[in-house]
């Protein structure tokens, strides 16, 4: 019994089979690879997940409990950190702002009214904002205003915002596209320490293949809506379906 | 039956009005993605259009009458206005009293003018920023014109009465009498919205601002110049609410707030209407206008007090919460 | 100081010198000069800049933080000072218990408009709020009469029962509001040289008021809270996918801001108790909004500045006639001299409004951190210079 349990899973947009007879199982502390071609469903299927959207069908369960009708915020509060393809985070406040706020959230819960504390005074989330901003060597950056920030470093504000939460299972929705080499480099070193030292579940979906097989530790690969193998990445390279699949696709 | 027809005429005038406002305001938002707060100000440009045309006709030179004397036995100053002595006092008498209509004439470029002048001066610097700043420029934007206004004609309402040919009641049917100025008023709007209606259906240029409408984006990547457009429907819009305005005048003297008066109005209309719809803020206007009207019959006020003052806002809220598009808006426009 | 690190306090300090020394400030001309009339220290004027004050710095909580605009504010004014009126009207004179109930009115009716308008965001917020307040308007016009005593507006009777006061002084007049016996309409006279200073105890109250409801503003800026409020102004999405629901939060800062509003009515009653459903109307909504935009939305100091440039203007730059500007400008030769005035005249007196439309929209246009931020640009440009050396831009957040 995985972490994350997808039982047939179906979504359909107007007469558009997105989703169809999903399955999927992320075992706790693994690394899950989700590939595919474009319009696979691999976003559709995320989006199931985090509560943007509720499949038609099937069921969602994560650590024994249903996502489905959660609200995203309540997803989150049940250990779901998402990171999102175009970085989405507080352009209009500082980095540190950006960091606080997760952190806020993960020891005060969805909601509560402290109006009159001061941010500046809570040490112990400050120092362990900081940690996490040295973890991802922006520590120099914290006065910055977010918005100001390369599109790189909002990537890496991005998963420091999520990693800070310290969920149980994190989902990346193309954590490295249009990253220089570089870059994406740090990032699979970054996520690969994650992944040794804390007790973390993975769910990515990416398009570099450098990146999946340098993290996977099982790779489902979805095609038109509907998982089509899963298995060890090992066994995934040269499969002759997922050829098939990726026929034609420039990767 | 008689007192259900005279209530839906009494509605129907206002509601022409309130659906001329909304649906400029709507084309300037489904064209341009503007929200507009300053055309209720255009709305009251329109009708000082007519005060200024009257005023115009009404200037006037002096002689002296040697034959007559005044009461104090000096010699009688008689005042003509130029456009009698030119046409003649019956030609002139009647251009006078025709002012009102006249003015449409004088205000459709006077409104295409200004509504230029506004998209191109000031809010094309605002299509990308966000709708809060549209609203505060455009309100900022009211505020002055109507400023303006008042600095020329004035804090107190100016009448501009209607043709003397189309003042007076009409008897529709038995116990139906009606002003006929409403019934103008009316068949005037209808006139101007099929009007604007053909325009956008049948010709090429209206093809393309539909488009635009629809997907600003794709008709902008077809190589179209879109934008020289819209700011031709800025100018259109302009023009139907100044219209709106000058046919407004004989039925409430113009002053210089009317328009933040019916501005409120006119956005819940649109909103009841559906951002974006044109056919939805015509029908939202109509509606409105109507359902405002029978909420003023006595036996409706004795049931419900106050229901009059409020009907129009309670509806709007109503609408938002349970059909935020509105009656015949498009999804996902704002939401 | 009072919880607060060395920027704010500074800030702070600033204010309440600014407020507490205003009779001084506000009165630089002689009386019986010719500039006299241009004094702006007397108690009924100093005690709008404050009221205002309040109300924009509650406004700012709203849409300076969390970008939701509301067009309807003036509905909180107009019931805090209703419910005031009432208070006078039934219990005593004493001011407390009179803004406390203003306050809580309010406050309750911010909760019931906002829960409704607050499941919309962006422009249909606007009109939701904007929709309620025209209608609690009518009804305060109308069906609410024997509520609000309709077009003539709620005042204190000799025939009230004022159960903890009396109905009529002994001299048979409506007794006066005070607060534990000091009456709001005290005042004392200080005169130096040619100078008067007025001191009154209204203002006083109404400035303590304002310094308390700041004070609690900047630690609302700085709480928790207040950096959940400008995360919803800036990424809601991810705000939700951090696990914070923000409803509450916006449902929160619009009763906070709907309950300051209900202070600035019961405050305005407290000084002269009547009320009137024209401070409803939404163009009094729309004036906080221009006081907040025109001072710099989502600062500290801003609204406060906001309100009482706008007051300001609507008090003393309104009276500013063609005689005025006529003896301004007799040093000129008379054909200049009449032409300039012709030229300033529709800016000026009456036509202030005029005035600050447009400045209202070269605000909105270039400048949309107002004169706070038009203070901090011509700062920094003194530094510059100064130093003479070019410096990367400050990153600090928005004070």
């Amino acid at each position: 019994m995985g972490i994350l349990e997808v039982k047939d899973v179906g979504k359909n947009f107007g007469g558009l089979k997105a989703l169809s007879d999903v399955n999927l199982s992320v075992a706790e502390n693994t690394c899950h690879a989700i590939i595919g071609p474009n319009g696979a469903g691999k976003s559709t299927l995320l989006n199931c997940l985090v509560g943007k959207l509720i499949p038609d069908t099937g069921s969602v369960m994560f650590d024994g409990q249903s996502v489905l009708g959660r609200s995203p915020h309540e997803i989150n509060q049940m250990g779901i950190s998402r990171v999102f393809q175009t970085p989405e985070i507080f352009a209009d406040l500082s980095v540190m702002e950006n960091m606080m706020i997760p952190l806020f959230a993960k020891r005060d819960g969805a909601y509560r009214l402290h109006a009159v504390e001061k941010v500046s005074n809570e040490r112990t989330l400050i120092e362990e904002a900081e940690r996490m901003l040295d973890d991802v060597n922006m520590l120099d950056k914290r006065g910055m205003h977010a918005a100001a920030m390369s599109r790189g470093d909002k990537r890496r504000l991005e998963m420091a915002m999520c990693l800070v939460q310290d969920p149980k299972l994190l989902l990346l929705d193309e954590p490295t596209a249009g990253m220089a080499r570089a870059d994406t480099n740090n990032t699979i070193d970054l996520l690969i320490e994650i992944k040794e030292k804390r007790d973390i579940t993975i769910a990515i979906i990416e398009h570099d293949m450098h990146v999946v097989f340098s993290l996977a530790d099982r790779i489902t690969v979805l095609a038109q809506g509907t998982p089509l193998v899963e298995d060890l990445p090992e066994n995934i390279k040269g499969h002759p379906k997922v050829k098939e699949a990726y026929l034609g696709e420039a990767h | 039956m008689d007192v259900l027809i005279t209530q839906i005429l009494n509605g129907l005038d206002k509601g022409s009005a309130y659906a001329l406002i909304a649906l400029g305001l709507t084309l300037i938002f489904g064209t341009l993605g503007v929200v507009n707060f300053a055309h209720g100000a255009l709305f009251m440009i329109g009708a000082f259009c007519s005060v200024f045309l009257q005023r115009l006709l009404n200037l006037s030179f002096e002689t002296i009458d040697a034959t007559k004397t005044d009461f104090l036995g000096n010699p009688l100053k008689v005042k003509t206005p130029y456009v009698e002595s030119w046409f003649g006092p019956e030609m002139g008498g009647a251009i006078i009293d025709w002012s009102v209509p006249l003015a449409i004439l004088f205000a459709i470029p006077v409104m295409i003018a200004i509504g230029f002048i506004m998209e191109r001066g000031l809010i094309k610097h605002f299509y990308k920023r966000p709708h809060a700043d549209q609203i505060l420029v455009t309100f900022g934007l009211a505020i002055v014109l109507q400023e303006i206004i008042k600095a020329f004609y004035g804090a107190n309402p100016i009448q501009t009465p209607a043709p003397e040919a189309l003042s007076g009641v009409a008897t529709l049917a038995e116990g139906i009498v009606y002003p006929v100025w409403r019934i103008v008023y009316f068949c005037f709007s209808v006139a101007v919205i099929g009007g604007v209606f053909a325009f956008l259906q049948f010709t090429t240029f209206g093809m393309v601002v539909r488009a635009g409408m629809a997907d600003r984006e794709t008709v902008g990547l077809l190589g179209i110049d879109i934008d020289k457009r819209f700011t031709f429907m800025f100018g259109l819009a302009a023009a139907v609410a100044g219209l709106a305005g000058v046919m407004y005048g004989p039925i409430n003297a113009p002053n210089y707030h009317m328009g933040m008066d019916f501005l409120v109005l006119s956005f819940v209309v649109v909103v009841v209407g559906g951002m974006g719809s044109l056919p939805g803020a015509v029908l939202a206007g109509f509606l409105l206008g109507i359902l405002e009207s029978f909420a003023s019959m006595t036996q409706v006020i004795e049931l419900i007090p106050g229901i009059n003052q409020i009907i129009i806002y309670l509806v709007a809220i109503i609408i938002l919460l349970v059909r935020p598009r509105g009656l015949m808006g498009r999804k996902g426009v704002m939401e | 100081m009072f919880g607060l690190d060395k920027k704010d306090t500074s800030l702070l300090w600033v204010v309440i010198a600014l407020t507490m020394l205003a009779p001084f400030i506000l009165n630089p001309f002689p009386t019986g000069s010719g500039m006299a009339q241009f004094n702006a220290g007397y108690p009924d004027l100093m005690q709008r800049f404050v009221i205002f004050g309040i109300f924009a710095i509650g406004f700012n909580i709203l849409f300076g933080l969390t970008g939701y605009l509301s067009f309807g504010h003036a509905a909180f004014l107009g019931v805090g000072s209703y419910s005031a009126v009432w208070m006078f009207k039934l219990l005593s004179m004493n001011i407390l218990p009179a803004i406390i109930l203003s306050v809580a009115i309010s406050g309750i009716f911010a909760l019931v408009i906002g829960f409704v308008s607050l499941r919309r965001t962006g422009i249909y917020f606007s009109i939701l709020t904007l929709a309620f307040a025209q209608m609690s308007f009518a009804l305060a016009y109308s069906v609410l009469t024997p509520i609000t005593n309709g077009e003539t507006g709620l005042q204190v009777t000799l025939d009230d029962p004022r159960v903890l006061g009396v109905s009529a002084t002994a001299d048979g007049s409506i007794p006066v509001t005070n607060l534990f016996g000091l009456e709001m309409r005290a005042a004392y006279d200080l005169v130096v040289g040619p100078w008067t200073f007025t001191f009154s105890v209204g203002y006083y109250v109404c400035a303590i008021v304002m310094l308390l409801a700041f004070y609690l503003a900047i630690r609302i800026f700085r709480s928790p809270f207040g950096l959940m409020l400008r995360a919803i102004k800036s990424n809601q999405q991810r705000l939700n996918y951090t696990g914070l629901n923000p409803k509450p939060y916006t449902l929160a800062a619009f009763v906070i801001s709907g309950m300051y509003a209900g202070l600035a009515g019961g405050l305005m009653a407290a000084m002269d108790p009547l009320a009137g459903a024209e401070r409803m109307q939404w163009t009094a909504s729309g004036e906080v909004v221009l006081m907040t935009i025109l001072g710099g939305v989502g600062t500290l100091i801003g609204p406060v500045l906001g309100a009482g440039m706008i007051k300001y203007f609507e008090n003393i730059f309104s009276k500013i006639n063609d005689n005025v500007l006529h003896s301004w400008f007799s040093f000129l030769p008379d054909g200049i001299e009449d032409f300039i005035v012709l030229v300033i005249h529709p800016f000026v007196g009456k036509g202030w409004h005029l005035t600050l439309g447009l400045i209202f929209m070269l605000v909105v246009t270039f400048l949309p951190g107002g004169l706070v931020e038009g203070g901090q640009r011509i700062a920094r440009a003194l530094r510059k210079k100064k130093e003479d050396e070019p410096k990367s831009p400050s990153t600090e957040p928005a004070e």
